[in-house]
């Protein structure tokens, strides 16, 4: 944000309201093919759906009530939330420790630690699921690796487990990365400084180093949360029909039962609370950034 | 703060191991691909090139990679002309409403993919593009916008605009200034907006699952589909391909400049 208002400031000012409505037509030509675009392909789409959901198969709230009084699409709702949140929290204590490190170590080595994380962001996403089948496949290689230790066999294909383990590891890049930006921020004088007035070091990291890097918390958090509650092809492939995520709930709806306005308002409520989750994680970012302003990355 | 601590030992065991999870699993379906029989038995017991053989002569399999191709690099032509026709309006221009269009555009990628499909599907429906070439042209088009916007705003925001004053002061006209300083002094953030742009339509999956008909398919549809129908290894082949070039991709362009990753 910052930048484009030091870019508004080093521009000369325009002159004349002539010329302001030249400009701004040629902006909108600019911008056009682009909005026509977006416009066809995913704002009318996804204005229909909402639409859908308070007027299909009839004009009121009846697809509402009825989701809330089906106790099936309840617990799937549940479910996701619960599987978005392990997925999280798991995301967040490996994120953390891989990206501390990246700010401790050598240019170097840290570049090779920002390639590592990407490689999964490039790779081919089908490719990466089907990895996994065969790697959680019964008799698969975790399995057999398994059985050689007390533990014995392990079934992950077709588990939560499994999707958990699969879909932490494509989510890290999107953890890893708001994070780094927050902790390289933060000036390591003061842990000197705490440490130097006699705080033991765990001590130091709870209450100075941790806080400072809540704005990298949150915002990847906030980004691997949302991704999850509507990630489709990994649970799909890797899950069970029996503990089914809100996205295989919502594309039954669709195909084939055709109750598009049931799977509108399912889609309805699913974004209201990534909205609410959103609106709580700023409401944080701003009581706190009106607190300190040592804080976040620079 | 560039100054290197020391990190304890299991922190660095800690990292090697997440580092090993990140990477190494995708490797597995390199040995896979060689395999000689029709399952996804791991380690395989004998070993040919018989799935190699099958994915460049399927027709399914020839027709889909056939179909990514064709329509990734039309989808990274318009998108990456698009999407910076846009960048340039939005971060020189100015306008009203400029926040609204920029969130408008953005927001391809940040709602949850299973939305945007059923949503593309549902209207495509209506429109009559299910199935058809330029359904997929214009879903991936829109999806691939956002990923041209944000490095080409980024670059252009760094790219100081007296520059631009200069050479208009100097009598270029203004679309020879766009064409000669702007577009040039971008082409950083345009390349890697193209980049993205393919990969974006290249790798996409859901949307396209939805889009499909059982005569058009893009590679990831048909890599969908074989894994929930069947336990054909051509799959594995298909997966070692994609891995192997864009590691390639990723790396070469590294390794042969001697560049280190800009942090």
């Amino acid at each position: 944000m910052h930048m484009q208002l030091d870019h508004q400031l080093t521009k000369p000012p325009t002159a004349g309201p002539v010329r302001r409505l030249g400009t701004a037509v040629r902006v909108y030509t600019g911008v056009s093919p682009a909005l026509i675009a977006v416009g066809l392909a995913f704002l009318y789409p996804t204005a229909l759906l909402v639409w859908l959901s308070f007027t299909d198969p009839q004009p009121g709230l009846g697809n509402y009530t009825a989701l809330f009084s089906d106790s099936l699409a309840m617990t799937v709702i549940a479910r996701t939330l619960r599987m978005a949140g392990t997925v999280t929290i798991v995301t967040a204590l490996l994120a953390y420790a891989y990206a501390y490190v990246m700010t401790a170590v050598g240019t170097r080595m840290r570049a090779v630690m920002l390639v590592l994380v990407l490689m999964p962001f490039w790779t081919s996403l089908m490719a990466r699921t089907f990895a996994w089948v065969v790697l959680l496949q019964e008799r698969g290689p975790i399995d057999d690796l398994f059985s050689l230790t007390p533990i014995g066999s392990v079934e992950l294909l077709g588990t939560t487990t499994g999707v958990t383990i699969a879909m932490t590891q494509v989510m890290m890049p999107f953890f890893v990365l708001p994070l780094f930006a927050s902790l390289r921020g933060i000036d390591r004088r003061l842990i000197d400084a705490a440490l130097g007035m006699g705080a033991r070091p765990i001590v130091a990291f709870f209450k100075v180093y941790l806080p400072l890097s809540l704005p990298g918390i949150l915002a990847g958090a906030a980004m691997v949360f949302t991704l999850s509650l509507g990630f489709y092809v990994t649970p799909e492939l890797l899950g069970t029909p029996r503990e089914s995520m809100v996205a295989r709930l919502m594309a039954s709806k669709v195909d084939p039962l055709l109750q598009f306005g049931a799977a509108g308002a399912l889609a309805v409520v699913v974004l209201l609370i990534t909205l609410a989750l959103l609106g709580v994680i700023l409401a944080v970012l701003k009581v706190r950034g009106g607190v300190e302003t040592t804080g976040g990355s620079k | 703060m560039n100054r290197t601590t020391s990190v304890s030992w299991p922190l660095r065991i800690l990292c090697f191991l997440i580092a090993l999870w990140l990477v190494g699993p995708m490797f597995i379906v390199i040995p896979l691909s060689f395999t000689g029989q029709a399952s996804f038995t791991f380690p395989p017991q004998s070993w040919s090139l018989d799935y190699y053989r099958n994915f460049f002569t399927d027709p399914a399999w020839t027709d889909a990679l056939w179909t990514s191709v064709r329509l990734g690099v039309a989808v990274t032509i318009a998108a990456t002309i698009i999407g910076t026709a846009a960048a340039i309006a939005l971060v020189r221009g100015r306008m009203r409403g400029k926040t609204v269009v920029t969130g408008a555009l953005m927001a391809p990628m940040l709602l949850p993919q299973i939305i945007v499909a059923l949503a593309i599907y549902i209207a495509f429906l209506r429109l009559g593009l299910v199935g058809t070439y330029t359904g997929f042209f214009l879903a991936h088009t829109a999806l691939a916008i956002p990923f041209v916007l944000v490095p080409v705003m980024a670059s252009l925001r760094t790219l100081d605009p007296d520059v631009e004053h200069a050479a208009a002061g100097l009598g270029a006209s203004p679309a020879s200034v766009l064409w000669h300083i702007t577009a040039r002094l971008a082409a950083p953030g345009i390349l890697s907006g193209a980049v993205f742009a393919f990969a974006t339509s290249f790798d996409e999956v859901v949307i396209s699952i939805y889009l499909q008909s059982p005569l058009l398919r893009t590679l990831p549809v048909q890599m969908y589909t074989s894994v929930t129908t069947n336990t054909d290894p051509t799959i594995a082949a298909a997966s070692a391909i994609i891995l192997t070039v864009t590691t390639l991709l990723i790396l070469v362009p590294q390794l042969v400049s001697g560049r280190v990753v800009k942090d």
